[in-house]
Formats: C-alpha cells, sequence, structure tokens
C-alpha cells in the first residue's frame, strides 16, 4: 500500500492526558494474552475498528501489552497497511504488481491521479473525497489491470470505467 | 435428476459476479419443486477452478459428465440464474446451455496436462466445510502417521520423496525436517510461510482459499515428525478471504480434535495461530518473518544461527511455505517412490504455478516438475494474444528474472532455471509479449525492491535507489555506456553484499535481462556526441 507515515511526536502523544478506554480493544488483548509478541495482531484489529491508528489509541496499546510507546510506533510504523490519518470516504487502490504494470498499470494509475487531483474533473463534476492508493498485488492477477474500491476488487479497468465507478459510488 | 453446481468463489471471481452468482442460483434450487431440473441439485461455493481469466466459473457435474462455464459478468448472473429456473420438468441437465457464459472444453490441454496433487481438492469440495474436507479424504494421513507412531519414518519419506522447498529456495524438505527433529530442547516450532508477496504469484491464496484443510493437515503431520507442539500460519492481509477461511478451517479441525490436544485420540498436542501481517514484503524471509511473528519490525538478521536452531521465541523451528506443507498428505498417500517418480532426478513432485500477463488462458495450474515452459504458456496457456508473439516469461518475481523466448524449452526445475539467471521462486509465471520493454520490467522489479527494502543494510538500502534512479536515466533515454557499465557493476555490488535474500536478490531481474535483452539497454543509450563538426565557410 501507498506509505502514508506520518510519525506522531512523542509530546503530541504525552499531551493528551489520560490513555482513553477502548474496550472494544479488550477481547483481541485478551487472546493475545496480552504478551508483547501479538502487537500486530492487536493493531491490525484496532485499525480495522477505528481506520487509523490514532496517538490514544497507540498509547493505549503500549501500556496494554506493557511496551514502550517507542516500541509500539516504530513497530507500526515499519508496516505499511498501518496508517495514521484518517480514512477518506472512499478508497480506490490501483494494484501495481507484475501481471497489472503489463497490463497498463501505470497508465491508468496515472491517469486517476490527473482526474481525481484537487482541481481535476472529478472534482469539478463535484466529488467527495476519494483516497487513491496503491498496492503491489493482490493475487487476483487474472482480472488485470485491476483496482480495489472499498474492498471490492473491480476487475480489467479502463481510467474512463473507473471514473464511472467512482462516480456512481457517489450518488 | 440430480447433480452439483460448483461456483467458484475464490477472491478472482468473486469479485467478478462469482458471490452473486451463488446467491442467486441458491435462491432458484431452493424454490424449486419437485421435477423442476434445478430440484435435485447441489450447490458449492469452491475455491479455484483454474481458468482465472475466463472468471466468474461455473461448473456442472451431471449424469452426464463435468461441464465448466465461463466468461459469467455480474449483469449476466440474473439471466444465468432465470435461465435455470425456467428450464421445463425433465429437461437434462447435461443439456442446458445457460446464457451470458460461455462452456470451456475441460479436454483442452490446460486441463488434461495437469497432474493435480496439492490441488487435488481445491475446486471440488467447499473450502468452509470440515465434513466435505473429511470425505475427500483429509486428516487421513495424519491419522495414519500417529497411529503407526514413527515420526523418524516420516521424515524419511519426506526426504525419499526428493520434496524441496515450494517458496523458491529448494533446499531438500526431508533434510529440513531431520535437522529440526534432531534439536534439543522440549518446545518447538512449525511456522507456515503464508506471505506470498511476489506480486504475480497466487498460487498459495489459491490453496488456502480452496482447500486450508490440506495445508493444516499438512502442517500437524510436520509438528508431529519434527516434535512442535505450537505452530503458527503468517499469512499476509491482502489476503482477507484466505484469512477468513484459514480462520474457520482451525476453529473446525480443533472442534473435532484435529488439531488442538490430544489430536485423534492420541497424546500429540499441537496448538495453532494464525499471524496477519501488515504489509511488507520483506517478511517473506524467514528471520524477518520470525521478527514479525514476534510482534516486532520485520527485520531480517544474519543468520547462522539457522531459524532450526534459533527460531521463533528462540526456539528451534521449522519453516516451510503453503505448497510445501500442502504437498505432505498426498506425497504420503501416495508413496514416496510414487511422489519423486513424478518430478526429474533432482526436483520431485509436481509444482503449482499461476499464469497470469499476456497469454491467452490465465489462471492456476499444477503441473509435474521438469515440464518444458513452453508446455505451460505456450499449450497449456494459449500462448501470447492478439497476434503477438511470446518475448519473456518472468519467474520468481522481484527475486527471480526473465526467461528469453528461445529457451522456453527448458524444464522447470530448481537447476535448470538457475542456470540460465532465473530461479524457479514460488511459481508466480508472467508472460510478457513483444510490446514489452525488458528495461520497463526491470525498473518495475527495482522500484519494488526499492520500495521493500527494509533500510537495515546498506547496500540494499541505498543499492536498490541508485539502481533504480539508473534504470529511469535509461528509459528516459539519458544513459550512456558509463551508465550501463557502472548497472552493472552496481548490480554485482549489491547482490554480493547485502544482508538477506531481498538484496541479495534484487539485481536479478536485471542481470537476467542484461544477459538475454541487452540489445533493449542498447537501444536505449544517447548516441555518442559526434565529433564537432566543420565549420561551414
Amino acid at each position: 500500500m501507498a506509505t502514508d507515515h506520518s510519525i506522531v511526536s512523542s509530546r503530541e502523544a504525552s499531551s493528551q492526558p489520560g490513555s482513553g478506554a477502548f474496550p472494544e480493544l479488550e477481547p483481541v488483548l485478551r487472546r493475545q494474552g496480552h504478551r508483547p509478541d501479538g502487537l500486530i495482531e492487536v493493531l491490525n484489529r484496532a485499525q480495522e475498528l477505528h481506520g487509523q491508528l490514532t496517538p490514544a489509541l497507540l498509547r493505549h496499546v503500549a501500556a496494554a501489552l506493557r511496551l514502550p510507546l517507542s516500541r509500539v510506533q516504530g513497530t507500526a510504523s515499519f508496516y505499511h497497511l498501518f496508517r495514521f490519518k484518517p480514512p477518506a470516504a472512499h478508497r480506490c487502490v490501483v494494484c501495481t504488481g507484475t501481471a497489472c504494470h503489463v497490463k497498463g498499470a501505470d497508465a491508468l494509475l496515472r491517469a486517476l491521479e490527473r482526474e481525481l487531483a484537487p482541481g481535476g474533473a472529478t472534482e469539478a463534476a463535484g466529488a467527495e473525497a476519494i483516497e487513491l492508493g496503491t498496492v503491489r498485488c493482490v493475487g487476483t492477477c487474472g482480472g488485470a489491470p485491476l483496482v480495489v474500491v472499498d474492498e471490492q476488487v473491480w476487475n480489467h479497468q479502463t481510467p474512463a470505467s473507473v471514473l464511472a465507478g467512482l462516480r456512481g459510488l457517489r450518488r | 435428476m440430480s447433480g452439483i453446481l460448483r461456483v467458484c468463489t475464490a477472491a478472482g471471481c468473486a469479485g467478478c459476479g462469482g458471490s452473486a452468482l451463488r446467491e442467486q442460483l441458491g435462491a432458484v434450487i431452493a424454490a424449486a419443486t419437485t421435477g423442476d431440473p434445478a430440484s435435485g441439485l447441489a450447490l458449492k461455493g469452491v475455491g479455484c477452478l483454474g481458468p482465472c481469466g475466463e472468471g466468474a466459473l461455473l461448473e456442472l457435474e451431471s449424469a452426464s459428465g463435468r461441464r465448466l462455464f465461463g466468461g459469467i459478468t455480474p449483469e449476466g448472473v440474473a439471466a444465468v440464474a432465470a435461465s435455470l429456473a425456467n428450464l421445463s420438468p425433465g429437461t437434462d441437465l447435461g443439456t442446458w446451455a445457460p446464457p451470458a457464459a460461455r462452456p470451456i472444453d475441460l479436454e483442452q490441454p490446460f486441463f488434461r496436462l495437469q497432474k493435480r496433487l496439492v490441488l487435488e481438492h481445491c475446486g471440488r469440495i467447499d473450502p468452509e466445510s470440515l465434513a466435505e474436507a473429511l470425505a475427500a479424504g483429509s486428516y487421513g494421513q495424519l491419522r495414519r502417521v500417529l497411529q503407526e507412531n514413527r515420526p523418524e519414518a516420516v521424515i524419511e519419506q519426506v526426504r525419499r520423496s526428493g520434496l524441496r522447498g515450494r517458496g523458491g529456495g529448494g533446499y531438500p524438505t526431508g533434510l529440513k525436517w531431520a535437522t529440526v527433529a534432531r534439536m534439543p530442547g522440549p518446545e518447538k516450532v512449525v511456522v507456515c510461510n503464508a506471505d506470498e508477496g511476489d506480486p504475480g504469484a497466487f498460487m498459495d491464496r489459491s490453496v488456502l482459499e480452496g482447500d486450508p484443510h490440506r495445508l493444516l493437515e499438512g502442517m500437524a503431520i510436520a509438528a508431529w515428525a519434527v516434535g512442535a507442539s505450537r505452530g503458527f500460519i503468517y499469512v499476509r492481509a491482502e489476503y482477507p478471504m484466505a484469512i477468513a477461511h484459514l480462520r474457520t478451517a482451525i476453529a473446525q479441525a480443533e472442534d473435532q480434535g484435529l488439531l488442538g490436544a490430544a489430536i485423534a485420540g492420541s497424546a500429540f498436542g499441537f496448538q495453532l495461530e494464525l499471524r496477519v501481517g501488515a504489509g511488507a514484503f520483506v517478511c517473506g524471509e524467514e528471520t524477518a518473518l520470525i521478527h514479525s511473528i514476534e510482534g516486532q519490525r520485520g527485520v531480517p538478521r544474519p543468520r547462522p544461527p539457522y531459524p532450526a536452531e534459533v527460531g521463533v521465541f528462540g526456539l528451534p523451528t521449522l519453516i516451510n511455505n503453503v505448497e510445501t506443507f500442502a504437498s505432505v498428505p498426498p506425497l504420503l498417500a501416495i508413496g514416496a517412490e510414487a511422489y519423486a517418480a513424478i518430478g526429474t532426478t533432482n526436483s520431485g513432485g509436481t509444482k503449482v504455478f499461476s499464469l497470469t500477463g499476456d497469454v491467452r488462458l490465465a489462471g492456476v495450474l499444477e503441473v509435474p516438475m521438469g515440464t518444458p515452459i513452453a508446455t505451460i504458456v505456450e499449450t497449456m496457456g494459449g500462448g501470447a494474444p492478439d497476434g503477438h508473439a511470446i518475448k519473456a516469461v518472468q519467474t520468481g518475481g522481484p527475486s527471480g528474472g526473465c526467461v528469453p523466448a528461445n529457451r522456453l524449452d527448458t524444464p522447470v526445475d530448481y537447476e535448470s532455471l538457475q542456470e540460465l539467471g532465473s530461479i524457479m521462486g514460488s511459481g508466480g509465471m508472467v508472460v510478457m509479449d513483444d510490446s514489452t520493454s525488458m528495461v520497463d520490467v526491470a525498473c518495475f522489479f527495482m522500484a519494488f525492491c526499492r520500495e521493500e527494502s527494509c533500510g537495515k543494510c546498506i547496500p540494499c538500502r541505498s543499492g536498490t535507489v541508485q539502481l533504480h534512479l539508473l534504470l529511469q536515466k535509461h528509459l528516459a533515454g539519458e544513459a550512456d555506456a558509463a551508465d550501463l557499465a557502472q548497472l552493472e557493476s552496481l548490480c554485482h555490488m549489491v547482490k554480493d553484499t547485502s544482508l538477506c535474500g531481498l538484496g541479495q536478490s534484487a539485481p536479478k531481474p536485471v542481470l537476467s535481462t542484461l544477459r538475454h535483452f541487452r540489445g533493449d539497454y542498447l537501444a536505449l543509450l544517447r548516441p555518442e556526441p559526434e565529433a564537432t563538426p566543420e565549420p561551414v565557410p
């Protein structure tokens, strides 16, 4: 996935008093026995529930697993799929794996970048936020070139078909 | 009239109508009354049926045999369902021709030339049903080896079968098992590397989605043979359906006493946990994978010590990939000698490939080791479409190389591909036609390695950046002969001095294209500046 790592500064993290309660994380914490080796499992679940890893979430996880915040932050920032910004209403991920590359993923991505950029055609048409990203292969290469929109795979796409589909989302 | 309808609901087909097809056909069958052709039908959602490029796929098995239909689109689903509902009573299902679907010949080479051992049940059974897996024979080999109670005999069988690591390394599996079995200490760990990160590779996904119990059985047999009581499956987060099916399968197996404590009434216990990755290609490297399982950054470390000595939590650890474990139950079922006889002298058994790119029939297939590449991409895959010719076949992903068209007679086995400067890899095979620029392909893989380098060692962290810049310079037509020479020497430096497999193999796509397609690079070089022209009088 496109890297999007804005590191939480320690001052920002510590300036918010109290770690906040995240009772919804209790089941996964219990399943992992509050052991440090369950960190990535816990972070995956936290992001699934909250869409992103906020400073408060990271502090909570650190405390629950008895790990330094730096360890939690350092691990989270290593992996591409963890994000530290809220997700947009819709997410369009262009696969840039080998098969998709051979079938023209580059042109597809460039066209979408142009269209979805501020001032692009879609914005002019009254777009709500669509986040554009990339992924290196989702493993369904029979459908190349493909995009993944809100977790749904759209096979055999062209810039026009993706844009038409994205417009359909907003209605 | 009875029969079975199988709808492919693997990730590839699910996205292009498979899920909707299963739902709507289910409704038709539920509403059918006695006498309707649909009334006696059983409907199954199954794993990969093979030709993924033709999805969505529907298979009908009736008294008159098996028939496969493809090309069903989300828009065509309703028409297929309506057509089944409207068949007049007494119609022979064998003659049913669903609209908006094209028949796929099951006698064509794509199917006929396969030898399905790992994929034996894939596309046949409902992957979410333990009962179907058991009926198909799953866990039979686990029960048998537990009863016979001779772990060393199992390891000996695996050794004699000639099975080698299917993740691409090709290390003899029996030898690896024997090494871990010999390690002292009461606690050992078995790990399945299901972090199938090579772009263009999706064989393991097909197994995980289509027959997860086969993997669990293979892992349990391995754990028992080497004396491990804990296991982990490390699966990439990009495979949500594989994760879901694995979770279901683990819970079912635990429930039936096929995992957990006292398996199948024996004294053997095996606790299996799923670990989901978070997007880092380097975690496919075994020492990085160990760190990731431990909840740390997925950074590799030098070997030795090898994981067999010091692995997860410092314990002796056996790491194999999905296909290797999934090969074990069929190997034990047919016997080591029969399994070894399928492949070549140095590489026993079968290999699953995912065929994609510029090829008519893309999908997942399993062939005997030693099958020529041409048989796979041309005879089975149908060659390049739209009147193009095949230029190269890429194997092994970012760690592999390109096999040129004039060497497609090369058999797929570990040594032959290595001689050509590529590797077997995990089984991704991307076909490239004559319109492909091989410099662009090399640049694509270098961009990938640059992004995925973990940054621990300098040759990989900085080398991939410099190599990528040099390749971009070539593509922009701004490189000269000195840049080409530097590209080549830097490749060797990165290859020779990087810490782990990622860096050591990152230059391979460049080196292999330089070797077989040097003309592509030379054609992009900036012309040498001409001698100063004579001043015009």
